[in-house]
């Protein structure tokens, strides 16, 4: 079975890897597993300086899923590419470098600073973080504003640059088709969604920052039906997430148009989920009919017959 | 060393109003864990894994104790758990208490409710170290007073219920002026006890174990973190704690 998969920047052995901020830099879950068995691992966000997060709590269970608000905690750049990109390095495994900013001259920076390395093989472009209170979101939100700090990213780096989406907006195909236009080489999708919970005692948020992300198998119909809208609209490749469990679950987002996927909240329920579906994902796509990931990608859109009768 | 591994339970017993001990079997863990260490433990349709400390362990016999409180919707769901039932858990985790240097000194336990558990195997590992125990065990109320007779075991115990119905009526901290000297302290329980604690031991080296929501349990997620005392950031609960200095962290 050929799990293999070849995106800009990306050769991977699998369309397996786990989502930024669900694996910090790597070194907790490598007790558990080989990281040489994953596609890519995409980091933890980066910033400019070092962030020091929300108060806590910042995590809360929801139904079939949870919240979290941790506020892009990080060293820093600097020391990213000092202290934690050379252990990634000593892995046969793509590394992804995650970059986030309250301004478009801090994601510049950021992204200028991923020159220094020969460790990094792509950017992963946040610009949906919800749970910081400047910067982030307000670039994921605007189709203008998305392109802009795309279009800037793509000046400072060398590498190939993915941009991640917010769920959190009324037309994610606009977003998508902007970041395109500005040179995007792909996209990753989909980031939280902004929830909320009442704690009862005490009759306030449960969650410091007021809201949180909302991730796990509560967004996963939300993140395929906006990949199976976005696949159909741009030409770039997707890396799909949000809520995936198990080697079905990844099947369904590959049908959908996504060319391979990132593993988040699961992680946290099983620190071996990703090892355990690249096991299983020959015997689910060969149940299914397929020889490799190529072959599934986009299968399940039903294309619509023209309709020639409204242009 | 930390492992995801399948615990048996051997014993379910009700030790106070909601709260159950639980008796597990691994020989893993009950090999591995030190005082103060953690379990992670996964529950059935729950997203998350509840945190839960370490109460007793016997190597010889592999069994691991727990002792947990119904406060939310994960406990409320172990607690339908049964003998011979099997829970996937990850652990031993977190730092534990240090005890080296306890060899014959008079040590101050002080727990609250349902932080008292880790204080136990912490208090039979010290008696071991030839340390003197003297335990202050703090409850709501008469009926919430569970392993009063175990601690009792182990040292000079004093009881304290918020209401009065059972031991001395108050809060832990209004005993601490009958217990005489101690050298150090360890400390576990609700964070304003914890920090009511701190304030009037501050001139007593001493230890607490803290808990917090947690996401994944090894450090990787950022999620349950402490601020420390010189403001320069924060340490993470279930990696480098639950246990830390008294001076080392800032309880808000």
């Amino acid at each position: 079975m050929n799990l293999s998969v070849n995106l800009p920047g990306l050769s991977m052995k699998n369309p397996i890897m786990p989502a930024s901020g669900c694996f910090g830099f790597g070194h907790e879950y490598s007790s558990f597993f080989d990281l040489s068995t994953l596609g890519a691992v995409m980091m933890k966000s980066a910033t400019k300086y070092e962030r020091l997060g929300n108060p806590t709590p910042r995590v809360a269970e929801t139904s079939s899923g949870m919240l979290n608000a941790i506020g892009l905690q990080n060293p820093g750049v600097v020391k990213i590419i000092e202290s934690e990109v050379p252990f990634l390095a000593t892995y046969d495994t793509c590394v992804i470098a995650n970059i986030a900013g309250s301004s478009v001259e801090e994601y510049e920076y950021v992204a200028k600073s991923f020159n220094q390395t020969d460790h990094v093989d792509a950017l992963e472009l946040n610009i949906s973080c919800p749970n910081v209170k400047e910067g982030g979101i307000q670039f994921g939100t605007d189709p203008y504003m998305a392109a802009y700090v795309t279009e800037t990213v793509k000046k400072a780096t060398n590498l190939p640059v993915y941009v991640k989406l917010s769920p959190n907006v009324t037309d994610i195909v606009a977003i998508a088709k902007a970041v395109e236009s500005a040179g995007a080489d792909g996209l990753s999708m989909i980031n939280t969604l902004t929830g909320m919970r009442m704690h009862l005692p005490s009759q306030k948020p449960l969650i410091a920052n007021k809201t949180g992300g909302l991730s796990g198998p509560a967004i996963k119909p939300i993140a395929i039906r906006m990949i199976y809208e976005v696949k159909q609209q741009v030409s770039i490749p997707i890396i799909g997430m949000g809520g995936i469990a198990s080697a079905e679950d990844v099947l369904e987002f590959i049908l959908a148009g996504a060319n391979a996927v990132a593993i988040g909240t699961a992680n946290f329920n099983n620190p071996l989920i990703c090892p355990e579906i690249i096991n299983e994902l020959p015997n689910v796509l060969n149940k299914y009919g397929f020889n490799s990931i190529n072959e599934a990608v986009g299968k399940g859109i039903i294309h619509e017959p023209a309709d020639i009768s409204s242009s | 060393m930390i492992n995801k591994v399948n615990m048996v339970i051997q014993k379910k017993t009700i030790v106070a109003k909601g709260t159950l001990e639980f008796v597990l079997k691994n020989d893993f863990i009950s090999h591995h864990a030190t005082p103060g260490q953690f379990l992670h433990i996964l529950i059935d349709g729950l997203t998350l894994r509840r945190p839960v400390s370490i109460t007793d362990l016997d190597k010889s016999s592999g069994e691991v104790t727990i002792v947990f409180k119904i406060v939310g919707e994960g406990t409320k769901k172990l607690a339908t758990y049964e003998p011979r039932q099997s829970i996937d858990v990850i652990g031993p985790l977190g730092n534990g208490f240090d005890i080296k240097d306890t060899h014959q000194k008079t040590v101050l336990l002080i727990g609250g409710g349902i932080g008292i558990p880790p204080l136990y195997h912490l208090g039979k590992r010290l008696v071991e170290n030839d340390a003197k125990i003297i335990s202050i065990l703090g409850y709501q109320t008469k009926e919430s007073v569970f392993y009063e007779r175990e601690f009792q075991a182990l040292g000079d115990t004093y009881v304290v219920t918020n209401d009065g119905t059972h031991g001395y009526q108050g809060l832990v901290t209004d005993v601490l002026s009958k217990v005489g000297s101690f050298d150090t302290f360890y400390t576990c329980g609700p964070t304003p006890m914890l920090k009511a604690v701190k304030e009037r031991l501050s001139n007593v080296d001493g230890s607490i174990s803290l808990e917090e929501r947690m996401g994944c349990g090894i450090g990787a997620c950022l999620a349950c973190v402490i601020p420390t005392s010189d403001g320069e950031g924060y340490r993470k609960i279930c990696q480098d704690g639950p246990v830390f200095h008294a001076k080392e962290v800032n309880l808000s």
